[in-house]
């Protein structure tokens, strides 16, 4: 992705005013949020609504925080988002290792199998999984929106693909001429080898966990709430605020933005690799 | 990761699976262990539940009797075929689908096109526009609900201070379709451009100097070197954007304040929803494991159509086939 092409062209100022327009509209409904979040309905519906955001926003955070369990929910969410990609990383890319280098009846099959659910609706399956969940006990609790994420096809698909063109097969043979089992040729050879995939599909799907709405609202309830549940609260009661609600989206979306902002890079490149990987 | 191929999303590079040599890889009982960790995840929580789904679809099944209910064969699909609230929803989901992704696949394509000139700051301008596809649709949707307040919103104000009627976006069917579509069309634009950015990359500049020899402009260029080769990432973002769009669901909740019914005349009630409202609301459990089987056959149909439109047109223009994969769909399909 680094470098630039031999004949490829440079932007001129018009480029520049395009892009810079498509930036504007991508950034612009986040800080009106901060604005929105910082004055109160009448305020918002004077003739001129204000376009700077001012210091009430932290008495409005406050009430958010009263109104909605956000810190509940951060930290629950963080708990899942957690778990949910030790997991799916650890198991992605170790059925992803079997898919690409180990040669087993009926992997072509699987590995089809695998690709052709992800078509399949998040809507087919929720019935049967709540009344499996309840049956297990687990309704309300964060593991029923653990588990059935612990893995994914997409994971196994992306780590397959990595880990054919990346590792070469003389290495993993050589290992096994050194007496390693086939364990010990996973976590020393692939693993290592396949570490920059595997920090791609962490970044991924932690993200993804972490604004999941489906599953999370049907399973969960608001006593014990991912933070996209915990939103749910800001609404109720009778005239809601829009201030407070905004104040409450802008708590508990300001950390996931912090981190993407930090890793951004890192994360286009993953989804462009992704993308282009063949 | 170097970029392997110029098709998006191509065929897995078989040649390294099937080459020989393998005869030191370890048997084949090792790999089943392997695999099994995934396979017992998938089988416990999504085979399962599919086929459940199924089952409980030909009963009537409420949640308090749900595991003795009577066996009532196709009735909950007769039902649903002949309810106008199934039709409204179907309509709905075709117009909001086309008016959601149309427009954004054609925007994504373009930005792509900016993006891959030489450009300062390039990375801060790609975590710009992803900045949407950070934001959850919890976020995004109640931000966009109040920017197309009627009373209170920005949209409205900015039509009034332009002179232009102001339009009623939550109550109106079409403004409101336009509204949520405004949402995931925020969200995944950025995304897309992306997808595309990558493959424009990926095209050979050898390509664009031949046409430049041969004295095409730059929009010649585009129509005859940049499409042709985007063309099986177009077909992937169109098939992923597909199945996204048949089952969409948070976006029309939350627009609606968390209700299910898709506005006061259901004008913008979705599949999703109506499966929602069916089974969470009305507690009618096998109506709406109908409908989800539904939706799951009107994905097959419609992603099936545009495979075998894709294809027609590839073997018109005398072209290669090639095989495409679900690949980088799944963190997009199930963020949605």
């Amino acid at each position: 992705m680094s470098g630039h092409k031999v004949g490829v062209l440079r932007g001129s100022w018009l480029t520049y005013l395009l892009v810079g327009l498509v930036t504007l509209v991508s950034v612009f409904p986040l800080y009106y949020t901060v604005v929105m979040a910082s004055h109160t309905n009448a305020e918002m519906a004077a003739g001129t609504p204000p376009l700077l955001p001012s210091l009430s926003i932290v008495d409005n955070v406050k009430k958010a925080l009263e109104l909605a369990p956000l810190n509940h929910g951060l930290i629950n969410s963080l708990i899942v988002s957690g778990a949910i990609t030790a997991g799916t990383v650890a198991l992605c890319t170790l059925a992803g290792f079997a898919f690409a280098k180990l040669r087993f009846r009926g992997s072509n099959l699987l590995l089809g199998i695998c690709i052709a659910t992800m078509m399949v609706p998040l809507q087919m399956g929720v019935i049967p999984l709540y009344m499996l969940m309840a049956r297990l006990g687990l309704a309300g609790h964060l593991s029923a929106v653990i588990l059935p994420s612990l893995c994914t096809a997409f994971g196994v698909f992306f780590m397959r693909q990595y880990i054919a063109s990346a590792v070469p097969d003389d290495l993993i043979e050589a290992a096994y001429m050194d007496g390693a089992g086939p364990l010990r040729v996973f976590l020393s050879v692939v693993v290592p080898a396949a570490r920059p995939a595997m920090a791609v599909l962490a970044m991924l799907t932690f993200l993804t966990a972490w604004n999941d709405f489906f599953w999370p609202i049907i399973v969960l309830s608001t006593q014990n709430p991912t933070i996209q549940v915990s939103f749910q609260s800001l609404a109720t009661g009778y005239a809601p605020q829009q201030s407070i609600i905004m104040a409450g989206t802008l708590y508990g979306t300001v950390p996931v933005l912090v981190v993407f902002a930090l890793l951004g890079r890192q994360i286009v490149g993953g989804i462009m690799q992704g993308a282009v990987k063949g | 990761m170097t970029v392997a191929s110029p098709s998006a999303v191509a065929a897995p590079p078989a040649s390294t699976t099937r080459r020989a040599g393998h005869s030191h890889l370890p048997g084949r009982r090792i790999a089943y262990l392997y695999v099994l960790p995934f396979f017992v995840v998938f089988a416990a929580f999504s085979v399962y539940p599919w086929l459940a789904t199924a089952w409980v679809s030909l009963h009537d099944t409420r949640l308090s009797t749900y595991h003795q209910s009577n066996w009532i064969g196709l009735e909950n699909y007769h039902n649903l075929f002949t309810n106008k609230f199934f039709w409204n929803a179907f309509r709905n989901t075709i117009t909001i689908g086309i008016i959601s992704t149309v427009p954004q696949l054609c925007m994504a394509l373009g930005i792509a096109h900016l993006l891959n000139y030489r450009l300062r700051g390039r990375t801060f301008f790609r975590v710009a526009i992803l900045m949407p596809y950070a934001t959850s649709l919890a976020a995004a949707t109640v931000i966009f609900a109040e920017l197309f307040d009627p009373k209170l919103g920005l949209v409205n104000w900015l039509l009034h201070a332009g002179h232009l009627p102001t339009v009623d976006w939550q109550g109106s069917k079409w403004p409101a379709q336009v509204a949520v579509s405004a949402i995931v069309t925020w969200r995944w634009t950025g995304y897309n451009a992306l997808i595309y950015l990558a493959g424009m990359q990926a095209i050979s500049a050898d390509l664009y100097e031949a046409a430049a020899m041969d004295g095409a402009g730059r929009w010649r260029q585009f129509l005859h070197v940049t499409l042709p080769g985007l063309r099986p990432t177009i077909l992937f973002t169109i098939v992923v954007s597909t199945i996204g769009a048949a089952q969409l669901f948070g976006e029309p909740l939350l627009y609606h304040n968390g209700l299910p019914d898709g506005g006061t005349q259901n004008q913008y009630q979705t599949l999703g929803l109506l499966m929602y409202q069916q089974g969470w609301t009305n507690d009618r459990l096998g109506l709406a494991s109908a409908t989800a089987w539904t939706m799951f056959l009107i994905i097959v149909l419609a992603v099936g159509l545009n495979l075998y439109l894709a294809r027609r047109r590839v073997r018109r223009d005398g072209g290669h086939r090639r095989r495409m994969t679900l690949a980088a769909a799944a963190p997009e399909v199930s963020a949605r």
